[in-house]
């Protein structure tokens, strides 16, 4: 499995109010709220972002609430992956559930710009600048986490075992 | 190698005698919580599984408190899909709009949580919890989907930090300025994936509505869980508040912790955080110049409880608002809210100008019942005060306790209780 894209950076504690505004919440459709993702830190994300695009954070990425609504947000927008020095424990735990992969690489998330062109490959773990050339290791996606981003979700993966 | 008070938790809900931080289990579930913002998606997540009935009837509780009563057609099919599922599965602690309060107040007042117990809730401050020596931690929805399917969710064993508690907190000091003073020294990520252990001395000092609040506001500095030892104090509350049996854990003296602090509550004072960070804490004695607000919010799962009322309004009392400022204040329950009407408090702040709301999340996050325009200021009693939390992207939220935000209601900028005369 692999993802690539065009590179959205962000800083520090990029929060869960920020990805997704409490005021969107009385929504539960993915598209929906995708067309709000970013939109309190970032308003021209969701007119750029394309499908496959990779998000790139500084430390405690996801911080603040347990709105699953924000791995949500993030993945119906067409975001491949999100790499961060670290992320918050519940998002961390939320992405994996909804199937949107997540590297915690500190080595890439300070070696890779906006608008850099990255290629992460999950079974590897290699995460490949394509622009400047340059190659991070992040921790490789153990098999039953593949299957569970393959599945797009925890809820699928559980049912396709119990077929 | 000992065992800290959540590890002992956990191994016993594991069915093992021993974990260590970072070891893979699972583990038993005694109550699994949803609102009304999260349990509409587990609710679909749990319809997708192939299982149709919940793990317990009674170890589910759904809360309706964030955009309640319905703020807009949106949130009342959300609190309906909720509605209708709890109907369907007869689940015996559906709270809705008369009976409800903010989860994490009505919980330990319904006596659904109780010392020793393994909590997960798809919301944020399930951790406030531990104040009654339970294990609490926030979830997303689609484990909390699995947690009512199954009564079951796996955990990576934490490792802790150890906060000694000692001296005793000058009078206008609260859990608040506790929990917003150690947020300020250790950061936003200072406790990321792990357990904040709260112990020694100073605790017997705290009342239990303060380490409500501490316990509440250990995931604004990352933290898995906050856990309380527990004493007569919380003993007592439990026997007033729950039929349930509780357990009493403690942790081994030779328990192993990551770090180690010793805070002396004596020489706190009253802390606030400015915008954008619960960690960008400042005493209001280091404050600088004077920060005038627009609006002061008194109320949330941190601070809505009886104690939080009776401070505001001591203050508040006899006293006015000053023109221009909202001041809304909103019981966490509706027994705090009669129990607020039975002590003459309601009338207080009625008479000073605040306005007294139904319990619900609203301005917290910024939902609606006190929304912020672009340049507005907030004083607030809440937890957060990321950019947009409580409206516009260019208002600011300053976190504080009760005491602080009745009197800077007062004086319109931020203050202590003493500058009130």
């Amino acid at each position: 499995m692999k993802a690539c894209g065009t590179v959205f950076k962000y800083g520090d504690n990029v929060d869960t109010d920020v990805i997704i505004p409490a005021r969107y919440l009385n929504s539960s459709d993915p598209a929906e709220l995708a067309t709000h993702c970013m939109e309190d830190i970032d308003k021209e994300f969701v007119h750029r972002v394309k499908k496959g695009d990779i998000i790139v954070a500084d430390k405690n990425f996801g911080c603040g609430s347990s709105r699953e609504h924000a791995p949500i947000a993030i993945k119906a927008a067409g975001v491949s992956c999100v790499i961060a020095q670290t992320f918050a424990r519940i998002f961390y735990r939320n992405a994996i559930n909804i199937g949107l992969p997540i590297i915690e690489c500190p080595e890439a998330s300070m070696g890779i710009a906006a608008d850099d062109e990255v290629e992460v490959d999950f079974d590897s773990g290699i995460i490949y600048n394509k622009t400047k050339g340059t190659q991070f290791q992040g921790q490789a996606f153990p098999e039953f986490m593949q299957k569970i981003i393959q599945a797009e979700g925890l809820v699928n993966y559980i049912n396709n075992k119990n077929k | 190698m000992g065992m800290t008070m959540t590890q002992k938790i956990l191994a016993a809900h594991a069915g093992l005698a021993k974990v260590e931080a970072g070891q893979l289990i699972e583990a038993d579930l005694d109550l699994v919580l949803g609102n009304d913002i999260t349990s509409p998606v587990a609710i679909h997540e749990m319809e997708k599984m192939t299982v149709d009935t919940v793990f317990h009837k009674d170890k589910i509780a759904l809360v309706m408190d964030h955009f309640i009563p319905n703020k807009d057609i949106k949130s009342a099919e959300h609190c309906k899909c909720v509605r209708e599922f709890a109907c369907k599965h007869e689940i015996t602690n559906y709270f809705d709009v008369g009976e409800m309060g903010i989860e994490h107040a009505l919980l330990p007042e319904k006596g659904l949580t109780v010392a020793g117990d393994v909590i997960i809730g798809a919301d944020s401050h399930t951790c406030t919890y531990g104040a009654l020596g339970a294990f609490s931690t926030g979830v997303g929805s689609t484990d909390m989907a699995a947690g009512m399917a199954t009564g079951k969710a796996w955990f990576k064993v934490p490792s802790a930090i150890k906060f000694n508690l000692i001296g005793k907190p000058s009078k206008w000091v609260s859990g608040k300025d506790v929990i917003l003073h150690i947020i300020g020294k250790i950061g936003v990520d200072g406790a990321l994936y792990r357990s904040m252990e709260f112990t020694g001395d100073g605790v017997k000092n705290l009342t239990m509505d303060d380490r409500f609040t501490i316990a509440n506001m250990a995931i604004e500095a990352g933290g898995k869980n906050g856990i309380f030892p527990v004493d007569e104090l919380a003993e007592a509350y439990m026997k007033e508040h729950s039929q349930r049996p509780y357990k009493v854990y403690e942790a081994d003296e030779d328990a192993v912790y990551d770090e180690e602090y010793t805070i002396d509550l004596s020489k706190l004072e009253p802390t606030v955080a400015f915008p954008h960070l619960p960690e960008n804490t400042k005493t209001i004695s280091q404050m600088t110049e004077d920060i005038v607000i627009d609006q002061a919010v008194i109320g949330s799962c941190t601070n809505g409880r009886i104690d939080d009322l009776r401070i505001a309004a001591g203050i508040l009392k006899g006293r006015k608002v000053k023109k221009g400022v909202r001041c809304i204040v909103i019981p966490a329950t509706q027994s705090v809210y009669l129990q607020a009407m039975e002590e003459g408090l309601l009338k207080i702040f009625i008479e000073a100008g605040a306005v007294v709301s139904t319990p619900t999340c609203g301005p917290c996050l910024g939902g609606y019942m006190g929304i912020l325009a672009e340049g507005e200021r907030c004083i607030s009693t809440t937890n957060r005060n990321f950019v947009g939390r409580m409206g516009h992207v260019k208002s600011e939220v300053y976190l504080a306790s009760p005491a602080v935000a009745a009197a800077s209601a007062i004086t319109g900028k931020i203050s202590t209780p003493e500058e009130v005369g």
